[in-house]
């Protein structure tokens, strides 16, 4: 039995076998041959088991992504089948009497090498398909496992150092249970991504990789953050009991799903749901959502080649607005670059990419594809009650030249005779501590701020959330965290705005008391948080909260708060 | 044997997406299948192949089908450059 501490990124506990999910090791060695009809069979056999593995992966993303993720699949599946590709091979082996290992690399990456050289971006992202997909072939040839989360069919927890997102956005709820990883935080893509999918997670274990060996048991408890590797029966009981008990509390909290979000006195305040993709509403709706209050648009332009056209963001769009009905849909514009990249738009290393050029900064610059996503968004606005705001604006001037080509593109739709909605609201994120100190400015022309508490508290405590050895200055209850919400709400409701929160703060036990102190509107939150924040609200008196902000405000230290907070609201 | 010219109108060029679906298509004849660009011809039948042409938006491209069924792959060819909004 091993017992790790990590972080607690989705709620719920799984219990199931191990599945590593890592990248094998595709070394061979070069070898000479005597009967290269003997190679050029592994070949095709080996083609023929990753063509069949490909087939079931791309049916797997189509019912769970749909047809457009699925298309790549297509594509990789020609390249195994393409003679200019396979026909070379086979003249290897035969001619210098080489394995199929050697004929099929050294081929591929002639290939890779021709894509990769290419004066154009998207030819070279071509290069990375041809890997992908001969890493299959040689994995099959050395018979080593290729993990895929897509091919998994019985009950397992995923242990891996990382997933990314097109790992998780292909993990399988029916058999995959939870996962945990070494390295990620609670705010890592892979946390957000575990808890829009309902499954359990611990990530940032430090080292489960080296610790859970294959097929072993599992425990893993995403409420307090702990993995057990091969525990005792006893272990199993108690957590069987455990699991079974938060099944219980999530009925309890389901029984509010239609209720309204008030506080203990009746005041209403909005409970609003994250998400990435048009697929992740029913997730709010099934969760009692009252809107969408943070639609992240980067996955329409990650995990492909190009950008995406103005149709298909369109379908998007106007898909999640017609689903939630008359409910608000606050759509964030491109947060790309930094950190977040694009290979088609080849953006260059920076130093600090998180000061770097990204969000409304590359928007701005780069036009043409901001004004493709606004036509979009303008298009699809009649089908809902559409909200569009901009990110990481650290200038009021930056705030009007994006709504100078909103404005314009919405102009030219209307001379097209394309319909637009009058209603729209436009605001903005608030991130950038700049931002937030000259609030009251900003408020007068914005319609809404949405505090991005992510951003916004590395940004003002100078530290990296990324970065282990610095994540203790990652504070959301820190006082100056706290004074330029505050500063954000006050300026907002001045000015007759609304404020809302979509950081991860917004769905915290600690924090949601705190922001009804300041007087906050609306609270965007992973879906899943909604039902046990309204069971929380309801327990809140918002007058009591209220007269204790002052208090509040001045404390010192970030664990002074939680004290006050833990005191007030008995949760210790 | 069959030929038939056609300037690409899609405003990406030949990219991946109708590129798959003409190598899918051109895979169900018998005759060889060439896609012409400039000083170039490729195999119609290899996705590697017109992806490594890398044509452009604009550019005139050339078909030829050579084999018992032609005709008719030239003009499914032809069909499926239209219906994929690549050219005609």
């Amino acid at each position: 039995m091993t017992n790790l501490q990590g972080i607690a990124a989705s709620s719920g506990i799984a219990i199931a076998k191990v599945y590593r999910l890592e990248a094998p090791d595709l070394s061979y060695s070069k070898k000479d041959i005597e009967q290269p009809e003997q190679e050029i069979k592994r070949l095709h056999d080996a083609l023929d088991v990753s063509k069949s593995e490909l087939e079931k992966i791309k049916e797997h993303t189509k019912n769970s992504l749909g047809d457009e993720h699925a298309e790549i699949f297509s594509a990789h599946l020609l390249v195994l089948s393409d003679p200019e590709l396979i026909k070379p091979i086979e003249d290897k082996i035969k001619a210098e009497n080489v394995n199929a290992e050697a004929g099929l690399d050294e081929t591929a990456n002639m290939f890779i090498d021709m894509f990769k050289n290419m004066d154009n971006e998207y030819m070279r992202e071509r290069a990375a398909d041809i890997h992908d997909v001969t890493k299959r072939v040689m994995a099959h040839l050395l018979n080593v496992t290729f993990p895929d989360p897509a091919l998994i069919n019985e009950e397992v927890v995923i242990v891996a150092d990382d997933l990314t997102p097109s790992d998780t956005a292909q993990l399988n709820k029916q058999y995959v249970k939870g996962f945990t990883t070494d390295i990620g935080g609670r705010t890592s893509h892979s946390a957000i991504m575990a808890r829009s999918l309902e499954i359990p997670a611990v990530v940032g274990t430090k080292d489960v990789t080296s610790k859970a060996p294959k097929d072993s048991m599992i425990i893993v408890d995403g409420i307090n953050g702990d993995v057990i590797i091969e525990p005792t029966e006893e272990q199993v009981n108690d957590y069987k009991q455990k699991q079974e008990d938060f099944e219980q509390k999530k009925k309890e909290w389901a029984k509010l799903k239609d209720e309204p979000t008030v506080t203990s006195e009746g005041d209403h305040v909005e409970l609003a749901a994250n998400i990435g993709t048009p697929q992740d509403v029913d997730g709010v709706l099934n969760n009692g959502g009252e809107g969408v209050g943070l639609y992240r648009t980067e996955f329409l332009y990650m995990g492909k080649s190009q950008l995406p056209t103005e149709e298909e963001q369109f379908d998007s769009y106007s898909t999640v607005l017609k689903q939630m009905g008359d409910k608000p849909v606050v759509v964030r514009t491109l947060d790309i670059g930094g950190d977040k990249e694009l290979d088609y738009l080849d953006l260059p290393d920076e130093m600090n990419p998180f000061l770097g050029y990204r969000a409304i900064r590359l928007c701005l610059e780069r036009d043409d594809i901001f004004r493709v996503q606004l036509r979009a968004l303008l298009r699809a606005s009649v089908h809902g009650n559409l909200k569009i705001m901009f990110p990481m604006i650290a200038t009021l001037e930056e705030f009007r030249q994006a709504k100078a080509i909103l404005d314009e593109e919405k102009e030219k739709l209307i001379n097209e005779g394309k319909e637009v909605s009058e209603t729209i609201e436009v605001g903005m994120m608030v991130e950038i501590p700049a931002t937030a100190v000259i609030a009251r400015q900003f408020a007068k022309e914005v319609d809404f701020f949405s505090i991005g508490t992510n951003d916004l508290i590395q940004y003002t405590m100078a530290a990296d959330r990324m970065n282990e050895r610095v994540s203790y200055l990652y504070q959301p209850y820190n006082p100056a965290i706290l004074n330029l919400i505050n500063n954000v709400i006050e300026a907002a409701h001045a000015e007759g705005k609304w404020a809302g929160m979509c950081g991860e703060m917004a769905g915290d036990e600690i924090a949601i008391p705190i922001l009804l102190s300041l007087g906050l509107d609306e609270f965007s939150m992973s879906a899943t948080s909604i039902l046990p924040a309204r069971t929380q609200i309801r327990t809140l008196s918002r007058e009591d909260w209220i007269s204790y902000k002052d208090e509040l405000l001045s404390k010192g230290t970030s664990d002074e708060v939680v004290d006050f907070v833990k005191e007030k609201t008995q949760l210790r | 044997m069959v030929e038939k010219t056609f300037k690409i109108t899609s405003s990406d060029g030949v990219h991946a997406r109708p590129a798959t679906v003409l190598v899918q298509n051109a895979g169900k004849y018998e005759s060889e299948i060439n896609l012409h660009y400039k000083e170039k011809a490729v195999n119609l039948k290899s996705i590697m192949g017109i992806m490594s042409l890398g044509i452009p938006a604009g550019a005139e491209v050339k078909i030829t089908a050579e084999g018992s069924d032609e005709q008719e792959a030239v003009d499914h060819m032809a069909s499926t450059m239209k219906n994929e909004g690549l050219g005609e």
